[in-house]
């Protein structure tokens, strides 16, 4: 374990000093990793494969910015997250949705047969109309179910700050449905 | 908002999009990555700020010298 460690330790120090085949070392070790985290935000298989390309990019440029003393997958999600909010910011609502977003709502027999179809379609529309950031929030806390402390610092905030987020974007998902007529 | 709120709420927003599972692996994006790095001029270009968002800050930040208690409220709906 140890020497695993040190291995990747030296792994990341290289690719701070700019070294290819270093990079593609951690690309390999940490793609998988980071276009999971990148696809349960923007819940589309290949904006994610698109955003994982970008994050990786922007980890490429900002390589001599990274502390190597610190854990280099905290630091990639922290991009990652950065890349799926610019992504989420561009392609706002209005603009229209990726379309795995509502391929994604299950048929009725695939969910809780008590909420309609129609409800859950109305819940999704309710969700793409946050705000990216509070959109992310609850994405991530309420149906990912993520720990409060990993969002926190894949956002780069504090816990408080994630439960404040949480708590707008609950609010305003009750005050949508209402407006439809469901009252969550 | 209490427990049961934030539950009902959670159920329903799970009913509609459930957790994602980590079943299709993303193809090899090695290449794209390579040829993306490749292409990338060596230096970013130098990143201009439009007048209007200039106007913007010096206009927040009148506000909040004048009213500095919507200060927090700014943060509040930032």
């Amino acid at each position: 374990m140890a020497g695993e460690e040190a291995l990747e330790q030296q792994i990341v120090l290289d690719f701070r000093a700019g070294d290819a085949a270093a990079f593609e070392a951690l690309f390999r070790h940490y793609q998988r990793d980071v276009f999971r985290w990148i696809r349960r935000i923007v819940r589309d298989h290949a904006i994610a494969e698109d955003l994982t390309i970008e994050t990786f990019f922007r980890i490429h440029r900002a390589r001599e910015r990274f502390d190597a003393s610190r854990e280099f997958a905290p630091w990639a999600r922290r991009i990652a997250t950065r890349a799926a909010l610019d992504w989420m910011r561009v392609h706002r609502p209005e603009h229209g949705m990726p379309d795995d977003f509502f391929a994604a709502v299950p048929s009725a027999s695939a969910a809780d047969p008590v909420i309609s179809a129609e409800v859950r379609h109305r819940v999704a529309a309710a969700l793409a109309l946050l705000p990216p950031k509070l959109r992310i929030a609850a994405i991530l806390a309420l149906i990912e179910e993520r720990p409060q402390k990993e969002i926190a610092d894949a956002l780069g905030i504090t816990v408080a700050a994630v439960k404040l987020r949480v708590f707008r974007a609950m609010r305003k998902l009750r005050h949508y449905l209402e407006q439809q007529g469901i009252r969550p | 908002m209490n427990t049961r709120d934030t539950d009902r709420l959670k159920t329903l927003l799970q009913a509609a999009l459930p957790p994602t599972r980590d079943d299709l692996p993303p193809r090899d994006l090695w290449p794209e990555l390579r040829q993306r790095i490749a292409s990338a001029p060596a230096s970013p270009a130098p990143v201009s700020i439009p007048w209007f968002d200039w106007a913007l800050a010096g206009g927040v930040a009148l506000v909040a010298v004048a009213f500095p208690a919507a200060v927090p409220l700014f943060f509040y709906y930032l």
